[in-house]
């Protein structure tokens, strides 16, 4: 069996970064596998600007972010296999692939970097009632068609779900010539940014309805339109405010799945909130010498952090394939409470070094503050003006402050204003 | 309108003054200028697609932020044109659309 130092499986934003870091923690020895036909993930399709402001310091459109990290495998003579699709994974980091090149080759890895990045709700997961008319996408299925292949999925539009893609489509359908009649959202609030609100739909005059879902979907062999209903607090649809809109096609952009069949097939604890695995500050895994970074880990707002996360993911491996990964010190737990939803890492090592945590939060919530706290004494606090579920917090603990901690788990909790300490 | 300079999102208002404009509601003064811009001279980036021969599309951008009651005009000048592989990143696509002084470029590579 072929033995490689490390084998990457993705080689989208997330997979190229850890290369790249990999290979400049002095390893040579790395395969990037890849199934589709040219790197760069879904960033591919993603033409619209806004990326790389955190890391690069510049706007850049998707397809251009990509470019620059492929330059980058590139001059590095970095190896990757496009077109092969790895089909296993195990706990001792055997890596099963298949390509029309190889066949079917089983490599034996060093270290394994999961970057395979996430998929979208569809129809299906969503328990929409209605018949199977043509004309319903999910909102990147739209988006690859239209950016990438150039055909229009159709002429007028609703939008279920108003996370970035579905904003940005909104944008992308009104400008190649369609009529966008409306975007949906269960929520009271929009999980987009602000700016796309702003710029993909104020600007074009498409109304937002907060607080409404599709709750039919009409047509027999192509989309004749969608019923929608105003919810309540309960998120129960409200009968007497059923409306019924014509449409030809309905894009569904109601979230992420970060893709992990085969970081279950190798047995590696997932985390029930965010999808993927459970992680510590080197992102590696349950799994010794496996690790995880990007969306498949947990869905980001911006490929900067995923960019940022890979880089430790792609160094963590290196220092593992040498045996010199510091696992020193006591585990600590961490435990997201209060209005934190989730935490990455969710475990620590006291003698680890610095750890940035990012996490997300459950509401909006304005003027809080974060607590982290290890039972006894509170080790860390940071104000916030404002946080947001669309938005991915981060708070920096230092390396002397959890050398400190006592116990072995910590608490990351939001303490609301007027709430008592 | 909601500022779009940072994740806060201030609300903010604009009253015209006889020496300018009075914007409230923002809570730094990169919200201010934000206002001012959209209030007077508002711009956009341009991002869209143009067929190569043959190949899927390559993504384009205006290299500069464009008016914004420009970019319609500019979308239908973009859908004119067929272009021939192969085409690389920061190639010149059309220069100075529509007279602007901005020109759209490639933001991909179709080979």
């Amino acid at each position: 069996m072929k033995h490689v130092d490390i084998v990457i499986i993705g080689g989208g934003p997330a997979g190229m970064a850890a290369a790249v870091s990999a290979y400049k923690a002095g390893i040579r020895d790395i395969l990037i596998l890849e199934r589709d036909q040219h790197l760069g993930g879904i960033l591919q399709q993603c033409i619209h600007n806004g990326f790389g402001l955190h890391h690069f310091g510049e706007e850049l459109t998707g397809p251009e972010y990509a470019w620059r990290y492929e330059e980058e495998v590139q001059k590095l003579n970095i190896p990757y296999k496009l077109g092969a699709m790895v089909t296993d994974l195990t706990a001792d980091r055997k890596v099963t692939y298949i390509s029309e090149e190889d066949g079917e080759v089983t490599l034996d890895a060093g270290a394994v970097i999961l970057a395979m990045g996430c998929r979208e709700r569809s129809r299906g997961a969503l328990n929409i009632p209605g018949v199977r008319p043509a004309g319903i996408y999910t909102a990147g299925t739209a988006q690859r068609f239209v950016n990438i292949k150039g055909y229009m999925p159709g002429k007028n539009i609703v939008i279920l779900g108003s996370g970035d893609i579905g904003l940005i489509m909104a944008r992308r359908m009104t400008l190649e010539g369609a009529k966008v009649q409306a975007v949906c959202e269960l929520m009271p609030y929009s999980g987009g940014l602000n700016r796309n609100i702003v710029q993909c739909l104020n600007d074009f005059n498409i109304p937002l309805r907060l607080s409404h879902t599709v709750v039919q979907i009409h047509g027999k062999d192509r989309v004749t339109g969608v019923t929608i209903a105003k919810v309540d607090e309960n998120r129960q649809p409200i009968e007497s405010t059923r409306e019924f809109i014509e449409c030809d096609t309905l894009l569904l952009s109601c979230g992420l799945l970060p893709e992990n069949e085969l970081t279950k097939c190798a047995g590696i604890t997932l985390d029930r909130v965010t999808g993927g695995a459970v992680c510590d500050s080197y992102r590696q895994t349950s799994a010794k010498g496996i690790f995880s970074c990007g969306n498949v880990l947990h869905v980001h707002d911006l490929v900067d952090f995923v960019s940022e996360e890979a880089e430790l993911a792609g160094a963590s491996a290196a220092a593992y394939v040498r045996g010199e990964l510091s696992t020193n010190g006591r585990v600590i737990a961490v435990n997201p409470t209060g209005g934190v939803r989730y935490t990455v890492p969710q475990m620590l090592y006291t003698e680890g070094g610095d750890v940035k945590l990012f996490f997300r939060v459950a509401d909006i919530y304005n003027n809080v503050t974060v607590r982290v706290s290890d039972g006894n004494n509170i080790i860390f606090e940071k104000k916030r003006k404002k946080v947001a579920p669309g938005e991915m917090e981060s708070i920096a603990l230092k390396a002397d402050i959890l050398k400190n901690i006592n116990g072995d788990n910590i608490t990351v909790t939001l303490i609301k204003e007027g709430e008592k300490a | 309108m909601i500022c779009i300079v940072c994740p806060m999102g201030c609300p903010l208002s604009v009253e015209k003054t006889a020496d300018g404009f009075k914007v409230s509601g923002n809570t730094c003064p990169r919200g201010e200028k934000y206002a001012i811009a959209e209030c007077t001279a508002p711009t956009r980036t341009l991002t869209s697609i143009v067929p190569v021969k043959g190949k899927d599309m390559v993504s384009v951008k205006s290299s500069a932020p464009l008016p914004k009651e420009k970019i319609f005009d500019c979308v239908n000048v973009l859908a004119t044109i067929t272009l021939d592989a192969p085409v690389k990143v920061g190639d010149i696509i059309v220069k100075d659309i529509l007279g602007t002084g901005v020109d759209i470029v490639a933001t991909k590579n179709i080979p």
